[in-house]
């Protein structure tokens, strides 16, 4: 009978805080961190890339694209600079809904490609010509498929967090990057290197920045409250 | 007097084979299994550093002493392939999908056989067990070995009847599949892609050259032709196929591929031969370079 008891008042409890966090978790109020992505110095100037090769995708680029190792936009900002919160925030489960990597014009867009560990990645090939797609991880399983014009996405997710580049071996001028990150607090740099970071409980945390040919950069940020705080990232440009 | 300072030095010995050969699989032992056969990794070890690590190296990570990297001769860059390295766990010859792990029958059969046109030879002469044993120990080297499972072997339904419509679908799939932009359009390993391929250790590497090629590095049935192309080759440019490519036109393209390989007999060319197409084409190739394309220039 006392057993009994105890555990009513234990399902009590448990029931009242998991109500209690539901309520929590469903105001998606919390702090701000956003800024701006930019440069000093001289980057790389962009080279425009020979597709003859591959006519199909030729004729698909009035003028010709160029590689985009270094993208930068007006006022030195820095595009495709992935700014997550490495340290600070609980691991999280991935969403439901896939994130989706296309081949389009023998070019990977994005370029860069930002999403959760266990997410679904579907990768589909808009062109006329077959692509491999070859993604080069180090810590997570490599594999590498044919994707011929015309046949459905492929599905793939990565286990373990990681930067991983991609590359099309038939098209060799092709490459993109994979960011697989622990949790949903990711922002990819626009074209006017913004991003933003919304809904963080306030706590410490450590932002990290990435850029594929620039590295890592990280700064620490206490959020306190539902305010916005602003931080400016700035990568040392490397004309070479 | 010899046998008591025999006795005497046993302990030196066994303390200075313990510092040379540090327990690296020792915290992890490994078992294989190839039908009743079971490979234990403390055996497959001693017979590691007798055999393997010249080549594959002290952490098996594909640097040992042997291999000199690309270019250290200038007229062979290519011949010079780079020893598996297991500390990354990929491998080309499985009968696995692409990004699992081999089957152990995988890797006994790649040691047994040696790889064709590299510095890897046939390991036959070491008997079943040794081999077994060794398999146990390479798994030792990566840690995917312990967090995850071999993949499922790929289905490879019976070989269909060789038929001159067979061979002609192949070929019709080889140039839909655009198999010919690595491996050209003659199957020369000379395709418009070919001179940009590198491998994921960013090596220059060359697609096979049908021409002149008589066994694969994957085996020599068309069984094993079939398995190439639907499994990839990890950490290589050949993709896999598995997912685009129905099991019936698999076997079309293994009839056609065989007509590629102009100077080894087999039923599939000499079927081909019989054709007023076949035998025009088959006069018209030219063979040059190696079955991995090093003697190919663009």
């Amino acid at each position: 009978m006392r057993i009994k008891r105890v555990h009513v008042a234990s399902l009590t409890v448990i029931t009242a805080t998991v109500i209690a966090s539901a309520i929590v978790h469903a105001r998606p109020t919390g702090g701000t961190i956003s800024g701006k992505v930019t440069y000093e110095g001289t980057p790389a100037k962009p080279k425009p890339i020979d597709m003859s090769k591959e006519p199909s995708c030729a004729k698909q680029h009035a003028t010709p694209i160029t590689t985009e190792t270094v993208v930068t936009g007006p006022n030195n900002s820095l595009e495709n600079v992935v700014v997550y919160v490495s340290a600070g925030a609980a691991d999280e489960n991935p969403p439901s809904q896939a994130v989706k990597f296309d081949q389009k014009g023998c070019q990977y867009i994005p370029h860069v490609l930002a999403f959760q560990v266990n997410q679904a990645l579907e990768i589909a090939n808009d062109d006329q010509t077959s692509h491999n797609i070859h993604p080069l991880p180090k810590l997570n399983r490599e594999w590498n498929k044919s994707q011929p014009p015309g046949t459905p996405a492929i599905t793939e997710k990565y286990d373990k967090p990681e930067f991983i580049p991609v590359k099309c071996n038939i098209h060799p001028w092709m490459h993109g990057n994979f960011a697989v990150l622990k949790n949903s607090h990711y922002s990819v740099s626009k074209e006017d290197g913004s991003f933003s970071l919304p809904n963080l409980p306030p706590g410490k945390y450590t932002i990290t920045a990435w850029h594929e040919s620039y590295g890592e950069q990280t700064q620490d940020v206490t959020i306190a409250g539902s305010e916005t705080k602003t931080i400016n990232l700035v990568f040392k440009a490397r004309p070479y | 007097m010899n046998t008591h300072s025999a006795r005497t030095l046993r302990p030196l010995f066994v303390m200075v084979l313990t510092l040379l050969v540090p327990a690296l699989g020792a915290a992890q032992e490994m078992e294989s299994h190839i039908g009743k056969l079971t490979g234990h990794s403390g055996s497959g070890k001693q017979l590691y550093f007798r055999y393997c690590w010249g080549c594959h190296g002290f952490r098996g990570e594909g640097n040992g002493e042997n291999w000199l990297p690309t270019g250290s001769f200038a007229d062979e860059p290519y011949l010079n392939i780079q020893p598996r390295n297991f500390a990354a766990g990929t491998f080309k010859s499985r009968s696995t999908p692409t990004g699992t792990l081999p089957t152990d029958q995988d890797l006994y059969d790649a040691i047994g056989r040696g790889f064709v046109m590299s510095n890897m030879p046939s390991w036959i002469t070491l008997t079943d067990q040794n081999r077994a044993d060794l398999i146990a120990f390479i798994k030792t080297f990566s840690p995917r070995w312990k967090t995850e499972k071999s993949g499922d072997p790929i289905n490879v339904p019976p070989e269909p009847k060789l038929t001159v419509e067979s061979i002609k679908h192949g070929q019709e799939l080889f140039q839909k599949l655009e198999c010919w932009k690595c491996h050209g359009p003659e199957g020369r390993g000379d395709g418009p892609s070919a001179s940009t391929l590198t491998d994921s250790n960013d090596q220059p590497i060359r697609p096979y050259n049908f021409a002149v090629g008589s066994r694969f590095k994957c085996g020599v049935t068309n069984q094993d032709l079939y398995k190439i192309f639907m499994t990839g080759l990890d950490g290589t440019p050949m993709p896999s196929f598995a997912d685009v490519v129905k099991p019936d036109d698999a076997w079309d393209l293994v009839h056609f591929l065989r007509t590629l390989q102009v100077t080894r007999k087999s039923p599939e060319l000499t079927l081909w031969e019989t054709t007023e197409e076949g035998k025009k084409e088959i006069a018209s190739r030219k063979l040059s370079g190696t079955p991995t394309g090093s003697g190919i220039r663009q």
